[in-house]
């Protein structure tokens, strides 16, 4: 199934400056899937600033249909189909 | 897939306030937040009706932020200020020059006056330039006493009575963290202060209208109402110890996300042993009467140094000190990578 997915507040950089991507991933992929496949399949640079064990680094927010995922099940949220992924870092200087 | 609603209006939720726990949807999100800010502002007493004010903007997302809720405010309570944006170009190709066209973009939507005060006018070196000279290891350093100094500068242009800054509670927390951590009680009690002056008077006061706001909700509210800030990190910046706490900070949140606040409620409510608390007496620097504690201000000292290509001797120098065996040496080093970031912060 087809999944978008969106960098921005610098994460961007690392995936070759994409802000948009559409990946195609197995039924039933949770959030925890999504971030594993983007770090196998996109990040270009720096993992250690996308990921902490098997989630996002603290700091960096996530968004599914514009809804916290702190909301859903947070990285155990299982995407659906045209799902929109948002991850934003908070990280950069203001 | 998401059936959780508001808990002021029962709509869809869409955020979890880290301050509160509380679920929200996207408007009422709006609402508290600038309500809050709004709160901040006026429980303070940061503003008097007619003044002027500058809003540090980086181009970056709280200094965005700042600035579209400062003239949301300033237009919906009319405080009566007369706004005004006030940018610093340090000279770092790749990193300023672009940040700066965000700060240019945020001019024309807001609709207020934007001075852009550069390192290269005011010092006669850009970023670019110095750490061409001195290299990546102290440029943060004078990065730190350029600007803050520049701020103050760019201030007596516009004739403002106040400067606002972005530093969130996030910020803020980090801060109070760091002192403790290297036991300056000095700048612990200060910095949790939400208006910063010195007594005589020497610079114009900072105010940090976000001192409760967390920078989630920062970066929400911006991501929302769709601003347009610039993100990315500075190409000098090497970021490591500030980038410790931070760390801390936000591995300490995703457990228990009151704790940024409690940290600086803590910091507030501390009791200091003034009596030991060494007080910086402040004059003016013989050469540029910019305020000092020393005769000669570290502007001066490190233009000194760099325009007679003794740049990195300078950082000692201004820390009082010429002649010191090697072992010494090393011990000052660290001081000054700690002094580095105290500098970064020195309105804290």
């Amino acid at each position: 199934m087809k999944v978008k997915v969106e960098f921005s507040g610098g994460l961007e950089l690392l995936f070759d400056k994409a802000t948009r991507l559409t990946v195609d991933v197995d039924e039933k992929t949770t959030i925890k899937d999504l971030i594993a496949y983007l770090k196998q399949n996109h990040l270009k640079e720096k993992p250690e600033l996308f990921m902490s064990g098997d989630s996002v680094r603290p700091g960096i927010l996530v968004l599914v249909n514009d809804v916290d995922w702190e909301l859903l099940d947070g990285a155990d949220y299982k995407v659906e189909p045209n799902d929109n992924v948002v991850f934003i870092s908070t990280l950069h200087g203001g | 897939m998401n059936g959780k609603s508001c808990v002021r209006c029962g709509n869809k939720a869409q955020l979890k306030r880290p301050k509160t726990g509380e679920l929200i949807c996207k408007e009422c999100f709006f609402v508290v937040f600038e309500t809050e800010v709004h709160e901040t502002i006026t429980s303070s007493n940061l503003f008097s009706r007619g003044e002027r004010v500058a809003i540090a903007a980086s181009g970056g997302k709280d200094s965005t932020v700042l600035a579209h809720i400062m003239k949301v405010l300033n237009d919906r309570h009319d405080y009566g200020l007369e706004l005004f944006l006030l940018s610093i170009d340090e000279g770092i190709t790749g990193y300023r020059d672009d940040s700066l066209e965000s700060v240019k973009r945020n001019k024309e939507e807001y609709q207020l006056p934007l001075e852009i005060v550069s390192y290269e006018q005011l010092y006669g070196w850009t970023m670019d330039a110095i750490v061409a000279q001195i290299g990546m290891k102290n440029n943060c350093t004078f990065c730190g006493v350029f600007r803050r100094q520049a701020l103050d500068r760019g201030c007596e242009l516009l004739k403002v009575d106040k400067m606002v800054t972005g530093h969130n509670a996030d910020d803020v927390a980090e801060t109070v963290l760091m002192n403790v951590l290297r036991g300056d009680i000095a700048r612990l009690q200060r910095c949790v202060a939400i208006v910063t002056h010195d007594e005589s008077g020497g610079y114009i006061p900072r105010a940090k209208p976000f001192k409760y706001t967390y920078e989630k909700e920062i970066v929400m509210y911006a991501y929302f109402k769709k601003l347009d800030y610039f993100s990315t990190e500075c190409i000098y910046s090497p970021n490591a110890y500030r980038g410790f706490a931070r760390e801390l900070i936000k591995d300490l949140e995703r457990v228990r996300p009151q704790c940024i606040v409690d940290i600086i409620r803590s910091a507030e409510t501390f009791q200091f042993d003034t009596v030991n608390i060494r007080k910086q007496v402040i004059s003016r620097c013989e050469k540029c009467a910019y305020i000092s504690s020393q005769k000669i201000c570290r502007a001066c000292v490190f233009l000194e140094g760099l325009n007679s290509g003794k740049a990195k001797l300078s950082v000692f120098e201004s820390e009082g000190k010429t002649q010191k065996s090697k072992a010494r040496r090393v011990e000052e080093e660290e001081k000054v990578e700690r002094s580095k970031v105290s500098i970064l912060n020195a309105d804290w």
